[in-house]
């Protein structure tokens, strides 16, 4: 009960000064003192070389040629351990000794609520603004290649955890590159211990950002856009909005009201399926459309008439969109994933298959569909007003969506939220030890992040998010290269039991 | 051969009934009891990854509190009686599993209290009793 009332006496003694400060335009005061510092960071990540006269950051490409190298590595994983991915989420192989562990479609879910969020519905406006319709189909490939990062982070989430004596489970890619790494040679350990704090230096960035303010901020926009744009009375108010929600966030996480928590991850899935199923109406309802709209994707993919940069201007919006929606290869997925109740670790790596192509081949497909159908992509659009185009797409269709999406985006944003304050969370505990202190100090520093993104301007918010996300995939990934052999030999060893029979079927019908 | 009874609890009054009715029979017939505790778990829930990461340590906390609470203090009274008991939990659908267990266990008769803890969910979605009463591969005998 004390943590408790610690944790609203902080809330209500924030809230108290912010509100003194209230008439002095202090969203505006806010961004200002935050905007060098996020573009500074923003521009080192970020670094990039020109192709064909477009700047691609570097950090991409890593991504995207992980995703590539490991596809092939692991003979197309993607498309082999689909059918047994979905046996297994279904739980087909559940062990009835293990009931009321946490299975593998709890897993999915949770990493699910984790990614599925903003990225999905406002930054694929963006992309397909800024890129034209082709950049779907860069985006659909990228879903593809990315399912073969997570399957390859998460087996080793789940192979290196740490299993607490007091029964708590903690994975994740600290833990694989510190021990992972070690088991290689003491120069390999160094290695590791180095990649291992340096991810997650980026990690506690990652859940400020991409995690937080983005969230925080894109909520807000929608929110402020329903209730009628610049004339609405929430306008310039983002601070009062970031503390409400800030409370809300730790009520959970400092009070550990569980409540909240629960609540929001039953109706969380129920939005997603709503929006999913709109967005499906709207195509079919358009049925005529779409072959046109595909032939625009394929067009535009290849031909880029009019977009800036041409092709790789184009590839580069779908790449991106891909990459910072589905977070394949950053890392963050393994720390979800690792807390499965399973005793073959690559299991977890074919049930991760499926996050990015619900997350990317089908969520960010069903939106850019929406869009391209509609007519809606509008290559002047302001890369901050992704969520209100979105929701103009569906609201040509269903005037009162926007309500609907509204609250679809705030819970959404919402649980991602509480899934990054999570990752941030154990990252923030491995670089300063676990203890009350450490623990307390990270989630005030979460909250407070919450207010200061719902206050500041999209642009430099977004430009952070990204590259404090992207960040972390250059350890990671780098860790994952030296372990592929290892998840070569789980995957290799178990797939010759599935073959051979050798896994016992608990599911029969 | 003694036949085997699964008696399902819930720590409601109508629970502690079922389990006098096996007893009464046991003492009588000379038949194994189980007492069976099942605590309500689905395979597809949603969580959060902090309740994931604690999931295995607050399971074994429920399997301990369900036997400290619930089941242990009727099976060492019976015990003490001289019948033949053991107690059991598990967590899971709870019809479904008091079915598994039974078929499991080869009892004979799955003997359970018609109204659990809450009133109202079973008037929503229809008591273990009832489903059981249904689905169960051996004979059920609901006590009111």
């Amino acid at each position: 009960m004390s943590k408790l009332r610690v944790g609203i006496t902080t809330l209500v003694s924030l809230f108290a000064s912010f509100s003194v400060l209230a008439d002095t335009g202090i969203d505006e005061k806010i961004n200002v003192a935050i905007k060098p510092f996020a573009d500074a960071v923003a521009g080192l990540v970020f670094s990039s070389f020109p192709v064909g006269g477009v700047q691609i950051p570097f950090v991409l490409v890593w991504l995207i040629v992980a995703a590539t190298i490991f596809t092939f590595y692991f003979k197309f994983i993607n498309l082999r351990a689909f059918k047994h991915g979905f046996e297994l989420v279904r739980g087909d192989y559940h062990d009835p000794e293990a009931a009321g562990e946490v299975t593998h479609f709890q897993a999915l879910a949770t990493a699910l609520s984790g990614t599925v969020g903003l990225g999905n519905i406002a930054g694929v406006a963006v992309a397909v603004s800024l890129g034209g319709p082709g950049a779907t189909f860069w985006m659909i490939l990228a879903g593809f290649l990315g399912m073969s990062s997570k399957f390859t982070e998460c087996t080793l989430g789940v192979k290196y955890r740490n299993e607490l004596p007091d029964g708590t489970v903690s994975g994740g890619p600290m833990y694989y590159l510190t021990k992972g790494l070690a088991e290689k040679g003491t120069g390999f350990a160094k290695l590791g211990k180095v990649l291992a704090v340096m991810f997650a230096i980026f990690c506690v960035g990652g859940s400020f950002g991409g995690g937080n303010m983005f969230q925080a901020n894109q909520s807000f926009s929608q929110l402020v856009n329903v209730t009628g744009g610049d004339a609405s009375w929430l306008a310039d108010k983002g601070w009062l909005f970031g503390l409400v929600v800030a409370c809300l966030v730790g009520l959970v996480i400092v009070g550990g009201i569980k409540g909240i928590a629960r609540v929001t991850s039953k109706i969380v899935p129920f939005m997603a399926v709503i929006y999913v199923t709109a967005g499906l109406a709207i195509i079919f309802m358009n049925y005529p459309m779409i072959p046109a709209a595909f032939g625009a994707i394929v067009d535009g993919a290849f031909t880029a008439e009019g977009i800036s940069g041409g092709v790789i201007g184009v590839l580069f919006q779908g790449f991106k969109r891909a990459a910072f929606s589905n977070e394949a290869g950053v890392g963050s997925a393994a720390i979800a994933h690792s807390a499965v109740q399973t005793n073959r670790p690559v299991t977890e790596g074919f049930v991760a298959l499926y996050e990015p192509f619900v997350d990317t081949i089908v969520v960010c497909t069903i939106t850019a569909l929406v869009i391209i159908i509609t007519g809606t992509w509008d290559p002047s659009v302001d890369p901050g007003a992704g969520v209100q185009l979105t929701s103009s797409a569906f609201e040509k269709a269903f005037s009162w969506f926007p309500y609907v999406l509204t609250v679809a985006v705030i819970l959404f944003a919402f649980s991602t939220m509480i899934s990054w304050s999570y990752y941030g969370l154990k990252s923030w505990t491995f670089l300063f030890g676990e203890n009350k202190f450490t623990d307390a100090t990270y989630k005030l520093l979460f909250l407070f992040f919450v207010v200061i993104g719902s206050s500041m301007q999209l642009g430099s918010v977004i430009d952070f998010s990204d590259a404090m996300i992207f960040a972390m995939a250059f350890p990671n990934l780098l860790g994952c290269y030296f372990l592929l052999p290892v998840v070569k030999k789980e995957l290799d060893e178990y797939w010759a039991d599935y073959k051979s029979g050798k896994l016992v079927k608990t599911r029969l019908s | 051969m003694s036949s085997v009874l699964m008696v399902g609890v819930d720590g409601s009054e109508c629970g502690d009934r079922a389990v006098e009715y096996a007893a009464a029979r046991a003492r009588k017939s000379d038949a194994k009891l189980y007492i069976a505790y099942v605590i309500e778990w689905s395979q597809f829930t949603f969580s959060t990854a902090l309740e994931n990461a604690e999931r295995h340590k607050r399971r074994e906390e429920e399997i301990q509190r369900a036997h400290s609470e619930i089941v242990d203090p009727i099976v060492d009274r019976l015990k003490s009686e001289g019948l033949d008991v053991e107690g059991l939990v598990r967590h899971g659908h709870v019809a479904d599993t008091l079915n598994e267990l039974a078929k499991s266990k080869g009892a004979v008769n799955i003997i359970l209290g018609r109204q659990g803890t809450s009133k109202l969910k079973s008037h929503v979605f229809g008591s273990v009793g009832s489903r059981l009463v249904q689905s169960a591969e051996c004979a059920v005998t609901v006590v009111p």
